[in-house]
Order: C-alpha cells, then sequence, then structure tokens
C-alpha cells in the first residue's frame, strides 16, 4: 500500500468514494428538514382550514365583524381578531421603529468602539427577555404601577400596555438589523458629504440612512412581521375579548392570542373552535410570510448594491 | 507625505466612521448636539426598560427567592410554599431534548449548504429564503404545527418529545444559520489546502473547516438553547399548561416548563402568586443571561484573524 504511485498513473478518479456519497446524502437530508417544516407547517395549516370553509364561508371568516365561537350559534368574522391585532401592532411598531433606528444610527454613526462593544450586547440581553417576562412586566409594572396613574379608567387587560411593551422588545431588532444596513454603506459616499461641508447630522440624515434605506425598511418590516406574531405579551396583558374598537385603553384579542387561548383548551379534534385556530392560524402566517418576503427582498437589494 | 497631512487628507477616524472629532466637534452647531443626543435617548430608552424590568422583578419577587422556589412542587392552595421544581425539571428534559435534536441536525444541514451543494444552485437558494423565512415566522405558528404532527397525527401526546421535536424545528434556523457564518468565515485556503492533501470533502469538512469553526458555532447553538428556555407559546398548544407536580420520567412523561409555570402563576391574580412569579422570573432570567454572556464570551474571546 505504502509503494509510490506509478508515474504514469491517470488522475482520473479511480474507485466510488460511496462513504463520501452516502455522508453527503444524510447532510442533505439534514437540509431537508427545513424545507420539510415548510411544507408540514403549510400542509397543517391548510387542511383543517379547507376543513373549516366547507361549514364557514370564507368571505364571511374574512369580512365578519362578530368574532363568538363559544356562542352556541357562533359566529366565525374574523374582523375583531385582526383589528384587535393591528392597534396594537401599530402602538409596537409607532414605538419601536423610530427608537429603533436612533438606536442603530447612533450605533453606527456616533457610539466609539468601546461604547459599541458594551451598548450592544445590553441590546442584545433586552432581546433575549423571553415574552412571557415581558407580558408580566405589562401587565403587572405598565398597567398596574403606571398607566393607572395617567388613565384613571384603563381596564386591567389592555392594548395600551402591551403594545409599548411589545415596542420595546422589538427596539433591539430594529436597531440591529438597521445598524447593520447602515455600517454596509460605503466610507467613501461619508467623506463626499464631510468634503462638502456638510455636519455628522447632516451627512447621517442626508446620506447615510438615504443610502441604507432598503435595509432600513426591511428592519421595520420584519419588526412589524414580529410585532403581528408576538403571542404571549398580548395574551398575558391584553385580554382575551374579541372587540372591534380602536381604543387602546380597553383590552382586546388578537389573532395569536386567539390561537393560544383556543389551543390550551381541550379541544376534540372535529369541532369546528379546533379547525378555527387553524383558520386564524393560516391567516397569520400568511400575512407574516407576505412580510417576511418583502423584507428578505429588500435586504438582498441592499447587499447587492453595495458589494 | 507627513503623517500630518495625511491626516488632513483623510479626515476619517481609524474606523472609518466620519471626522475625527477634534476637527469636528469642538464648533458643532445647537442642532447637530441636540440630535445626537435625541438619538442617544433612543438607544437609552430600550436600556432604561430593561433596567427597570430587572429591577422590578427583582423586587417583587425578592421575599420568594428562596430554596423552596427550587426544593417544592407548585400548589394551587399554598402559595408561600409552593415551588418550581417540576417546571425546572421539566425544563432541562425539554431543553436537553430539543437539543439533542436541533444541534446535530443544524449543524450538518449548514455544512451541506456551506460545503456541499452546489454553489448558487436552484437548491441552495431555495433552503436560503426558505430558512430566512422560518426565522421569522411567529412561533405560534410552529406550536400548531407541532400540535397538528406531532401531538396528533403521530400521537406523541402531550409528551416531553412532542415539545422538544416542536421546539428543535423552531430553533434550527438559528443554529443553520449561525453555522453557516462560522463556517463561511473559515479562508478557502484551509480547504483548498486539506483537499490538495489527498483528504476527502467530508475529511477536510470534518477536520479542517468544522473544527475552525466551532466558536461561532458554540455562539448560535447557545443563542438557539437559550431561544428554546425561553419560549413559551407553542408550548401553549401542545400541552403544557396542564397543572404538573410531578418531575418528567422519560420522553414521554407530561411536563411543564419554567415559562408556562410563570404563564400559570401570572394568570391567578392572588399577590402571593405574582410574587412567585417574579421570583420563577428572576431564576429564569439568571439562566439566560449566564447564557447570554457565556455566548458574548466566547465570540469576544476567539475573533480569530485569518
Amino acid at each position: 500500500m505504502n509503494s509510490l504511485p506509478n508515474p504514469g498513473v491517470s488522475l482520473a478518479r479511480g474507485r466510488p468514494r460511496y462513504g463520501e456519497r452516502v455522508i453527503s446524502g444524510i447532510l442533505l437530508a439534514a437540509a431537508a428538514v427545513s424545507i420539510l417544516t415548510t411544507f408540514g407547517i403549510v400542509i397543517s395549516l391548510l387542511v383543517p382550514t379547507i376543513e373549516f370553509f366547507t361549514e364557514v364561508p370564507v368571505l364571511d371568516f374574512l369580512l365578519g365583524t362578530q368574532w363568538t365561537p363559544l356562542f352556541a350559534d357562533g359566529q366565525f368574522g374574523v374582523l375583531p381578531l385582526v383589528s384587535g391585532t393591528l392597534v396594537i401592532t401599530t402602538i409596537a411598531v409607532v414605538v419601536a421603529i423610530p427608537l429603533g433606528l436612533g438606536a442603530g444610527l447612533y450605533l453606527s454613526e456616533y457610539a466609539s468602539p468601546r461604547a459599541r462593544s458594551l451598548l450592544k450586547p445590553t441590546l442584545e440581553v433586552l432581546a433575549g427577555i423571553p415574552t412571557v417576562v415581558f407580558g408580566f412586566f405589562a401587565l403587572e409594572f405598565v398597567t398596574s404601577v403606571i398607566l393607572v396613574k395617567v388613565f384613571p379608567d384603563i381596564e386591567v387587560f389592555n392594548a395600551l400596555s402591551a403594545g409599548l411593551v411589545m415596542g420595546a422588545m422589538i427596539i433591539p431588532m430594529v436597531a440591529s438589523l438597521s445598524e447593520d444596513a447602515m455600517s454596509a454603506v460605503p466610507v467613501g459616499l461619508r467623506d463626499g458629504s464631510y468634503a462638502l461641508g456638510a455636519s455628522k447630522r447632516q451627512t447621517s440624515l442626508g446620506v447615510v440612512i438615504p443610502a441604507a434605506l432598503s435595509g432600513i425598511v426591511a428592519a421595520f418590516v420584519l419588526g412589524i412581521s414580529r410585532a403581528i406574531g408576538e403571542t404571549m405579551i398580548v395574551t398575558v396583558a391584553a385580554g382575551l375579548e374579541p372587540r372591534m374598537s380602536v381604543n387602546p385603553l380597553e383590552g382586546m384579542q388578537t389573532m395569536t392570542s386567539y390561537i393560544a387561548a383556543a389551543g390550551a383548551g381541550d379541544l376534540s379534534t372535529g369541532s369546528l373552535e379546533y379547525r378555527s385556530i387553524f383558520a386564524v392560524g393560516f391567516l397569520l402566517f400568511a400575512m407574516t410570510f407576505a412580510m417576511n418576503m418583502v423584507s428578505i427582498r429588500l435586504v438582498r437589494r441592499f447587499r447587492q448594491v453595495y458589494q | 507625505m507627513t503623517p500630518d497631512s495625511a491626516i488632513i487628507l483623510s479626515p476619517g477616524t481609524p474606523d472609518g466612521r466620519g471626522p475625527r472629532s477634534s476637527l469636528h466637534s469642538a464648533g458643532a452647531p445647537f442642532m447637530d448636539r441636540a440630535f445626537r443626543w435625541v438619538i442617544f435617548s433612543a438607544l437609552g430608552i430600550g436600556v432604561l426598560t430593561l433596567g427597570v424590568l430587572l429591577a422590578y422583578v427583582t423586587i417583587k419577587g425578592w421575599p420568594r427567592l428562596n430554596l423552596a422556589l427550587i426544593a417544592n412542587m407548585p400548589s394551587i392552595r399554598f402559595p408561600e410554599r409552593a415551588g418550581a421544581q417540576s417546571a425546572i425539571t421539566g425544563t432541562l428534559w425539554v431543553v436537553a431534548c430539543t437539543a439533542l435534536f436541533a444541534i446535530p441536525t443544524g449543524i450538518l444541514a449548514a455544512l451541506y449548504l456551506e460545503e456541499f451543494a452546489r454553489p448558487r444552485s436552484r437548491f441552495q437558494r431555495l433552503v436560503e429564503i426558505n430558512i430566512q423565512n422560518l426565522a421569522a415566522v411567529p412561533s405560534i405558528v410552529y406550536g400548531i404545527l407541532g400540535l397538528g404532527l406531532f401531538v396528533r397525527a403521530l400521537a406523541l401526546g402531550q409528551s416531553v418529545i412532542a415539545a422538544a421535536l416542536t421546539l428543535g424545528l423552531l430553533v434550527l434556523p438559528i443554529v443553520i444559520i449561525a453555522t453557516r457564518e462560522a463556517l463561511r468565515a473559515v479562508p478557502r485556503s484551509i480547504r483548498d489546502g486539506s483537499l490538495a492533501l489527498g483528504a476527502t470533502e467530508w475529511q477536510t469538512a470534518y477536520r479542517q473547516t468544522l473544527p475552525a469553526a466551532i466558536p461561532g458555532i458554540a455562539t448560535g447553538v447557545i443563542l438557539a438553547i437559550s431561544r428554546a428556555v425561553g419560549e413559551a407559546a407553542p408550548l401553549l398548544l401542545i400541552g403544557a399548561v396542564a397543572f404538573i407536580t410531578f418531575n418528567p420520567d422519560g420522553v414521554l412523561s407530561g411536563y411543564t416548563t419554567l415559562p408556562i409555570q410563570i404563564f400559570n402563576w401570572t394568570k391567578d391574580s392572588r399577590e402571593e402568586f405574582q410574587i412567585l412569579a417574579s421570583a420563577t422570573i428572576v431564576l429564569l432570567l439568571v439562566v439566560l443571561l449566564a447564557l447570554n454572556f457565556t455566548a458574548i464570551w466566547i465570540r469576544n474571546r476567539t475573533q480569530r484573524r485569518w
């Protein structure tokens, strides 16, 4: 075996490497798990959703304004859940987008390397706090300690506390993604701006943010998607009453908190209420899927521009 | 060219972010200083929220931060004696099984995508977009998947293994994305050297590329685990809400976890349970902060320059 190869030997591959092929197949199977997960999600949502729509017309579901699945003559109009989701998402976004963008801009353009190395991990810790803890904080501190003093007639479960805390939760994500986008802007663009006499603020607002815009918008879209899909904060702090209301001092149910509340009960597999979990879940998945795709596209675009 | 003139020609700071402060901030007009403060306070509000949250739960939970919290089982009638033992052991069981499933699968998948798949093939692109999307799918949707697939279709019931598989799929994108980035940071020349010495592709990946990427992978794995430890929403759907006063004794056993126990106590409006929930939150956050700092420490310690 140890003899030197014949110098005239062919360099073409000799015997096939079966072991390598087996390993490559195992790795491929592992990569396929992620594809199968998506298929699994779509199929496990779609089948009960189709069964649901054989009993409840699609338009009654999408346009109905009554959500009373527990009544004998249950109504399955999803708009109260959608409106609850949108009210709380709007509050969260109003908090998270300006603060997240400001924090990202500070980290990218203003912070010294040393400050950055302290502030970024702190934001990561904030991002790593479990959502049930944020829910507890929203109910026990933000509502019971702060908001009752500002709004004496606020309900115990209300959209405002859930939205505010959710906004704080999303700040790190918006900050980190928009910082990535701004850091990818070439230094030459900033130098050009300074050479024309612009100040740092003018450069940040007039050059860096516009140049990083697609990445920043991607961060916003992903933040909104995160707010729509967040479950524990709204389940704990926003109450479980479906309501067509825009008053943030009232409790309201979202799509996610309906799924959590109904799914936690022991429903029989064939019941209409059980299937309604999947129909609402499908709507939620479709909404967040569309936003995620927009965000992924936008990120790809800014990567292409500056590489 | 003298050093001085070089500085004047290139007003960038060493990290290339804007002009040298000495040239600039001395006469910075009011608007510029105000703007700097505004965006700094945006960051400050985030940090302040974190501080208030940590202080609040610590102060509120302080009376119950004792051994009974760890040693006793939950109780509905005696909140002053109730503890979180079944939730602690349940969390350990679920997270250990999640890790056993998600870490190898995630690393192998990332190895395939970085080292074996044809670069820029259609399959690779499809998987890439798919993983980015999966990372942003709401966690409650994974709960629906777990309910339909693991709990009902595969009849695993409300068991540790059903929870572990569900959370495993949830954290898989985190492991894959972190591992891919770590593998990508290993220079091409290491692979070429190994291949030139006659190693096969798998030998190169397993003995050269993968060991060089371990620190980055470890960081991602720890973040994935801490996500699994804190996750509650999907478990609500797949049966962790039951009142559990026993420790799991196998993968088919019933279970509860710390976030679910916190959720159950939060729902009970009695003050003792709010205190108990706060104390359990402190316990959970200590574990998560320890994991987080380990990840940050590994990342800072091992930033290797090739």
